[in-house]
């Protein structure tokens, strides 16, 4: 087991944006950890706190107009926004590779239409159509709820890739050995191609959920987000609603951004890190 | 076959289109509300008393937008509505069209967006092409990082931090808006137009930032790539000059993937333009859509989506005729 640490440690040198990237995601989750057992998430409702005041020791980061510690929000929407951007993910990258591997691996008619309407809906502005999906089911929006409307067009760039590196498995020897050999298409994909197509997965995977947490902070920032709810977006909402800025509330804006950009850039570390483990050949590509 | 792959292209570009159009047609009309009874409520919430007759008055007003008739009655009307470019009368501003509302946001958002992402792009690719390069200065390392955090910052944070630097702390450049309130709107005069650029000048130096970061990124990954290759290898063996091997060979084929890239980021760029505007105030449709989300004004929010989507749509048809022009080994016959 030593061992095994020791040579992921090792791989970490050759890889270093896999080991920042992990390392700035679990600081989040460490503040977000810690934050939890100390700070009440009571204090993320509007009135529970005295509102406006500067950061101080009773409150490190502050209280907002409406009366939120902002500390508590930050704690509480690390994790919602999180939990949106992974559920979100999850889902594209679920239906992704279903539809992927289908696409590739039986080919024909299935491939044309899977294929087809990736391409066009790649096109598509994805904020757009679910700023439509949001105002069509407009208020009463939970977290859960919030996520799936993220999670519409979060299969289509999976699909893609997948479907491009199940393409060229296809055409490897092991595969048609396997064929060969009589295994069933199911038992082929499950077996033999899946095992190799995990860390491309995994790497998929994280960028779809960053893809997720971008997008809901906008339709949060819009207005469109679970109103009730403190997480990232929504705290950018409030800022942008009571222009906090030209009031001078730096306490307000600066968290929940830095925060942001914390997130987004280990999550691309950690993307470019895998797709790295995943396919040494474009080592050094970052 | 020229022709038939353009024909294909403009089919596709007719699908997307009529594919918005049937998606927001029938999405509200699956939701369990309904915009002008939504509308009535808000307004009556505003007057603070009940109004006697409100049902009489949404049916008047159904009647009158057509929601009575039948469904497939209402989707063929709304086609023909949408083919004539008749997108309806704003709920929230009544006597006011969709239309106008568009026009007169639009010549903002398509300057605006136009403008950054043209230099973006140069820049961007131009400066990522640099990072990769071998004998490229070493000073330009030290720009990857903080171009990294760039890329991953969503533009209008970004905005809100230059506000607060540029804007607020120093009072260099405006805090919000397209120009100075008061001013006289004179496209033909020289100082509004100072006054349009020094307005324009924050939110268009966070798009470009961030996208420089995007850019850079993609062009410096496929700058390794093409130096890997053997006829670059061949080509410095032959003992041509730097700029040479930079320019005609490195970049002339790291900039094809770069260009597929701008078409698929044209849809992320405009969503996030939308919010640039939003957070600096910016008198274009993007600001244009905050405000009808925020007054439930759905057919303000239907129109402004159903442009982008087709604007965009069109971008990608102009960028996916024009690639086989820029890349020679694409011919028109297959894609």
């Amino acid at each position: 087991m030593n061992r095994r640490i020791l040579a992921a440690m090792r791989y970490t040198r050759r890889n270093p944006a896999l080991a920042v990237g992990i390392g700035l995601l679990l600081a989040i989750l460490l503040f977000w950890g810690i934050g939890s057992i100390f700070v009440p998430f009571s204090r993320t409702s509007a009135l529970s706190v005295p509102a406006s005041r500067a950061p101080s020791w009773e409150f490190p980061l502050g209280t907002d107009r409406q009366g939120r510690d902002l500390l508590a929000v930050m704690i509480a929407g690390t994790s919602l926004t999180l939990r949106i951007g992974l559920i979100a993910g999850f889902i594209g990258i679920f239906i992704g590779t279903i539809l992927g591997f289908v696409s590739a691996y039986y080919r024909g008619a299935v491939d044309t239409i899977i294929r087809g309407s990736v391409d066009v809906l790649l096109t598509v502005p994805s904020l757009l159509v679910m700023i439509l999906v949001a105002v069509a089911l407009k208020g009463g929006l939970t977290v859960e709820g919030m996520a799936l409307v993220v999670s519409i067009l979060a299969w289509v760039w999976p699909t893609r890739t997948i479907r491009a590196q199940v393409l060229t498995m296809r055409e490897s020897g092991y595969i048609r050995v396997a064929q060969l050999s009589g295994m069933s298409s199911p038992e082929i994909i499950v077996k033999e191609m899946m095992p190799n197509l995990l860390p491309y997965l995994a790497a998929s995977l994280v960028n779809a959920v960053a893809a997720a947490i971008l997008a809901s902070i906008g339709l949060e920032a819009l207005g469109l987000g679970p109103m009730e709810s403190p997480t990232l977006g929504m705290t950018i909402y409030w800022v942008l609603h009571y222009s906090a800025l030209l009031h001078g509330m730096w306490w307000w804006w600066a968290p929940p951004i830095i925060i942001i950009v914390i997130l987004f850039v280990g999550l691309f570390l950690l993307s470019t890190g895998l797709d790295e483990l995943a396919n040494p050949r474009v080592r050094r590509s970052v | 076959m020229k022709l038939d792959y353009i024909a294909k292209r403009f089919g596709i570009f007719l699908l997307v289109i009529w594919l918005a159009l049937t998606v927001i047609f029938f999405l509200p009309r699956f939701s369990t509300q309904n915009p002008i009874r939504e509308k009535m409520n808000q307004e009556m919430l505003r007057g603070g008393y009940v109004q006697v007759g409100m049902e009489q008055m949404i049916e008047e007003y159904e009647s009158k937008f057509g929601l009575n008739k039948p469904l497939w009655e209402q989707y063929g009307t709304y086609l023909s509505d949408m083919g004539r470019l008749d997108f309806g009368y704003s709920i929230a501003h009544y006597p006011k069209t969709v239309k106008s509302m568009l026009s007169e946001g639009l010549p903002w958002s398509i300057g605006l967006l136009g403008m950054t992402t043209l230099i973006a792009f140069g820049v961007g690719s131009l400066l990522g092409a640099l990072l990769a390069w071998r004998r490229a200065p070493q000073v330009l390392r030290y720009l990857f990082p903080p171009l990294l955090v760039l890329s991953a910052v969503p533009f209008y944070l970004l905005g809100l931090v230059l506000i607060f630097f540029l804007a607020f702390e120093n009072s260099w450049f405006p805090l919000f808006g397209g120009y100075s309130p008061g001013t006289v709107t004179d496209w033909l005069s020289i100082s509004f137009w100072g006054n349009v650029l020094h307005h324009s000048f924050l939110p268009a130096l966070s798009m470009i930032l961030a996208g420089i970061g995007l850019w850079a990124l993609t062009m410096r990954g496929m700058m390794v790539t093409v130096q890997g290759e053997d006829y670059m290898t061949m080509a410095e063996a032959k003992g041509l000059k730097g700029s040479t091997l930079f320019f005609r060979y490195a970049l002339r084929n790291s900039i094809l993937p770069q260009v597929t890239s701008l078409v698929l980021a044209l849809g992320h760029v405009v969503g996030g333009a939308v919010l640039v505007e939003v957070v600096f105030g910016y008198p274009g449709i993007g600001t244009t859509l905050y405000h009808a989300i925020r007054e439930f004004d759905y057919f303000v929010i239907q129109g402004i989506i159903l442009i982008v989507i087709v604007a965009i749509a069109l971008g990608t048809f102009l960028l996916d005729v024009a690639y086989p022009l820029l890349d020679p080994r694409i011919t028109y016959r297959r894609a």
